[in-house]
């Protein structure tokens, strides 16, 4: 138990609160500023409904209560049993695909009876842990098989989480991986082959995609095209968003948010009524919570003392940042619709937990150094 | 495993790091600068096309329709009023259970038939579920009651009320008043359709038809905000409607009544006029209909058994019946015989019972067998002698005939404020080539005098002719409509009278020969109709005439020949009185009721009494 729980081998002179609790202070006010401007956002898009809020602050205090928990595991103990929970997530992504229950239209929950679990949730976190993991050892930057062997582990997981299907996470997944290896050093000749690949790869993607997913890219080509169906959550948003211009129209004035018009308003597409409400400032305003989030991230793995932590904390920071710009991206019509939730403000649980599992992670990989020689 | 690969540069992976960080957040604020970018366009540079999409989106219109104008009689009496009327209606997002059950437990209550759920049934799928779908309309008073005592056993049932057309007096003038019926494609496309946009009911036919701009008023809105699925959450904007305008008509229904029930049981029709103002005192066909049967739409088994009604009540005799005007015609041929100096009162003509044109077989007779001997113009009209006419109309050909029988409005419209009018036929050499390819032959020319043969005419056509007679000349243009009134203003604007044309009098005499002669036709010794005179309080000028049914014409759409009774001669009656001072004149048609004389004189003498023992106003 000694490598899970602290133990007295940390630099003295660090003996603060933040490394007594394993917490970091610039952070959580980071995280929690952004959680705060997202529950004021989610009253307005929730309809002023004191139960939703109610809701959401019992599932950020769950998030925020693992986060803590995750904080105080040690990034050495994390990295011991990054293959086993690897395995494991692949091992129920297979059961899922077997056996799990249809949900919405996709395969994406194991329900054990007494809780229903998601899978791919877990392995948002495990693929960058693992791929860093079997990096650790190497020498950087990864070339020749070690690269296929990575790029082998991201791909399968991402194939199993596409098969649900799973568009957003699979994507999400794909590039926390993606950014493992960049960090690592990825050579940009391989980078630009891999974009070669993947645009030669698209009519075969289109191929195997389903009906749904294929709709959702004619519809964000062309979202007048069905303005009713699939294009009326682009264009409901994109009107909430412009009609709310530089200031926005208030604080529980949007029209497109309450008076309905506006699809999905809490969860995937509240980022437009913060449009809405606040305007491009209010916007701005979140952009900066969230910018300074990120590069305290980046600064955490920068800081970090081994290649495990620093190439997980880094891809964590950086899939934070994909989350957010696929979903802004989403709901400002720059890209097609895939299901991600705006990070910390929309209304929804699981999701939640996963990324607050990983800022503890950062958490703990900041707040566990050993003193070396300098 | 090998332990050679597992040699580290730290420094060099930790400068690497560092770099691909930067390069990373570099990526990552390209990105954001492109959805900034992004963000720009939308909320600063097309925010005004956003404000507007935003505006329409949550902005809808409601039309609120206007009110329909009232129709009064002469004297005040309402003949189409607007009456609050309950329908039940659902809303189907607030039932919580089965909703066939619900509709079962209503009709222990209320009367629901199988077309009622039927319609509701088909409504429901088409309306969304937040609002509510009518179910039954017209509910009783004891319905709505029955309802109220139990209407906590339902949620989202409610009575609404509203305003229908009503016609209170059912049948009676339904052929002047006409009626309303639901708003379709076709009248749409004859009427302005935003101002009615929320208007469910237009005028079908009668003067609901023809003065439907003004009884029909303008529509009013409500700007309304509504959310996505238009369920209205408050109102922005409220333009009221302005009510239509209310009728007065000429008619006076204790008139109209009494005409009506002079008719008993027979088919016809009867236009009453007041010849100094064209005003129409009373406007029968007979058999009648009910309105009100229209208003909400008439199942499709009650209206076959109005279609396919032999004596079809449908039809609008008084305006679009068109009959041989038969001996009716023969004061105005006497007319144009001594105004055209082609003969004189003191002229005679002798009467075998029959005529032959000179140099042919054929003899056209005299209804009298026996002939009438010699008559002078009094007693050709009088007794109705056909063979003076004969003679008369010989003399003075077919276009002399013509042209003096137009001006008292035979063969054009009258243009009666009501829609639907025919123009009867007065034939002439023109209109023979035209429709037939045929020249005129002689003897049509003297059937054209006793009013057979082509020429046809429309009870109004008659009346109004008649009363232009009584007014030597002056010839005014009927109508039904006396004032309007707009819904604010006590003042009615009267309707003015219009002057359609003053004949010119050759010698004012022979009008006076010609209403002398029909004096003595209610009040000579030999006259055709001298049983209508005994015990009348005033002067009557009429004339009697028997249409023979036979023959015909094509134009004539009402197609007599298929009644049962098709073998018996119309009866027409033509009158004005009082003589000296004439305020009224009417036309009379029983149609197959045999001689005028028996049976369309009495219903004119009804009509004359009933109006004359009133003082003029």
């Amino acid at each position: 138990m000694s490598t899970l729980l602290d133990s007295g081998r940390e630099d003295a002179s660090r003996r603060d609160w933040q490394h007594l609790l394993h917490i970091d202070a610039v952070l959580l006010f980071g995280l929690l500023a952004t959680s705060a401007f997202g529950l004021m956002v989610l009253y307005s898009a929730g309809g002023q409904e004191q139960s939703i809020l109610v809701r959401q602050l019992v599932r950020l205090g769950i998030a925020f209560g693992a986060m803590a928990v995750v904080a105080q595991l040690r990034p050495q103990w994390l990295q011991r049993w990054t293959p086993w929970l690897y395995g494991l997530g692949i091992l129920l992504l297979v059961a899922v695909l077997v056996m799990g229950d249809v949900g919405k239209g996709a395969q994406r929950w194991l329900d054990f009876g007494f809780v229903r679990f998601q899978p791919s949730e877990m392995m948002k976190l495990a693929v960058p842990m693992m791929v860093a993991w079997y990096l650790a050892d190497k020498r950087l930057p990864p070339t020749g098989s070690r690269l296929l062997v990575a790029g082998a582990l991201i791909v399968v997981p991402v194939v199993l989480i596409a098969r649900q299907p799973d568009l957003g996470t699979s994507l999400l997944i794909g590039s926390s991986g993606f950014f493992v290896l960049f960090l690592a050093g990825l050579s940009w000749r391989l980078l630009g082959g891999l974009a070669l690949l993947a645009a030669a790869g698209a009519p075969i993607l289109w191929h195997f995609m389903h009906d749904y997913q294929r709709q959702r890219v004619i519809t964000f080509l062309n979202p007048e095209q069905d303005p009713l169906g699939t294009g009326y959550h682009i264009i409901q948003s994109k009107i909430a968003i412009g009609s709310g211009g530089l200031f926005g129209k208030g604080w529980l004035n949007g029209t497109q948010a309450h008076l309905e018009f506006l699809p999905e308003r809490s969860t995937d597409f509240i980022f437009a009524v913060l449009g809405e409400e606040f305007g491009l400032l209010g916007i701005l305003v979140l952009l900066t919570l969230y910018t300074f989030i990120i590069v305290r991230s980046l600064h955490i793995a920068t800081q970090a003392q081994d290649t495990y932590s620093r190439l997980l904390a880094g891809s964590l920071a950086m899939t934070f940042f994909i989350y957010i710009i696929v979903n802004t991206g989403m709901v400002t019509g720059l890209l097609p619709v895939v299901g991600l939730p705006l990070p910390l403000i929309s209304y929804g649980g699981t999701s939640m937990v996963t990324l607050m599992t990983g800022f503890g992670i950062l958490m703990s990989i900041h707040t566990h150094r050993k003193l070396l020689p300098t | 495993m090998a332990s050679r690969i597992t040699i580290k540069d730290y420094l060099f992976e930790s400068r690497l790091f560092m770099q691909r960080s930067i390069q990373a957040l570099a990526f990552a604020a390209l990105l954001v600068s492109v959805l900034v970018g992004r963000l720009v366009y939308l909320q600063v540079l097309a925010h005004e096309h956003y404000i507007t999409l935003s505006d329409d989106n949550r902005i809808k219109i409601l039309s609120l329709p206007p009110n329909r104008g009232l129709i009064f009689d002469r004297n005040g009496v309402i003949l189409a009023d607007n009456l609050p009327s309950y329908r039940l209606e659902i809303t189907p997002e607030q039932v919580h259970e089965d909703m066939d059950a619900v509709v079962d437990r209503l009709a222990g209550l209320i009367r629901i038939r199988d077309v009622d759920r039927r319609r509701f049934d088909r409504l429901r799928k088409r309306t969304p579920a937040f609002k509510p779908v009518p179910l039954r309309f017209h509910l009783s008073d004891e319905e709505v009651a029955r309802f109220a005592v139990d209407r906590h056993r339902f949620p989202g049932v409610e009575i609404v009320a509203g305003l229908s057309r009503h016609y209170p007096h059912g049948p009676l003038a339904s052929h002047a008043l006409g009626y309303v019926g639901r708003l379709d494609e076709r009248d749409l496309q004859r009427v302005d359709a935003s101002n009615y946009s929320g208007t469910t009911h237009i005028g079908k036919v009668g003067i609901e038809r023809t003065y439907e701009d003004r009884l029909h008023g303008t529509v009013g809105f409500r700007q309304v905000e509504t959310n996505a699925e238009g369920r209205v959450l408050r109102t922005l904007i409220r333009t009221p409607p302005i009510p239509g305008d209310n009728l007065y008509l000429t008619l006076d229904i204790e008139l109209q009544n009494a005409a009506e029930q002079a008719f008993g049981d027979r088919a016809g029709a009867a236009v009453a006029i007041d010849p100094d103002t064209g005003e129409v005192l009373a406007f029968v066909s007979m058999p009648t209909y009910d309105p009100n049967l229209f208003v909400n739409g008439i199942d499709t088994a009650t209206y076959s058994a109005l279609r396919d009604n032999d004596r079809q009540p449908l039809f609008n005799r008084a305006l679009r019946g068109q009959y041989p005007p038969g001996s009716t015609l023969k004061p105005f041929v006497a007319l144009g015989g001594l105004e055209q100096g082609i003969t004189s009162t003191h002229a005679h003509t002798f009467c075998p019972g029959y005529y032959q044109l000179p140099g042919k077989d054929r003899k056209y007779r005299d209804w009298k067998r026996s002939g009438h001997g010699t008559v002078d113009l009094t007693s050709a009209i009088a007794q109705s002698c056909d063979v003076y006419f004969y003679d008369l109309a010989l003399s003075m050909g077919i276009d002399r005939l013509h042209d003096f029988l137009s001006q008292f409005g035979f063969g054009a419209r009258t243009g009666l404020d009501i829609s639907g009018e025919l123009p009867g036929l007065m034939p002439s050499r023109e209109w023979k080539r035209a429709t037939r390819d045929l020249p005129w032959f002689p003897g049509e020319t003297l059937i054209t005098g006793i009013g057979q043969g082509f020429v046809l005419a429309t009870p109004v056509q008659l009346a109004s002719a008649t009363a232009t007679l009584a007014k030597f000349g002056h010839r005014v243009k009927p109508h039904i409509v006396v004032s309007t009134q707009a819904y604010d203003d006590p003042d009615l604007s009267p309707v003015e009278v219009e002057t359609v044309i003053d004949i010119p009098i050759e010698d004012r005499h022979n009008w006076e020969a010609v209403i002398h002669a029909m004096r003595e036709v209610v009040h000579g010794r030999r006259g055709t109709a001298r049983r209508i005179g005994i015990g009348a309080g005033y002067e009557i000028a009429g004339k009697t005439g028997t249409a023979q049914v036979f023959g015909l014409k094509e134009e004539e759409k009402y197609d007599a020949e298929k009644l049962v009774r098709k073998l018996h001669d119309h009866s027409l009656f033509v009158a004005f009185a009082p003589i000296d001072k004439p305020r009224i004149a009417v036309a009379v048609i029983v149609e197959h009721g045999g001689s005028g004389s028996a049976v369309a004189a009495p219903i004119a003498r009804t009509i004359l009494d009933q109006y004359l023992s009133k003082p003029a106003s």
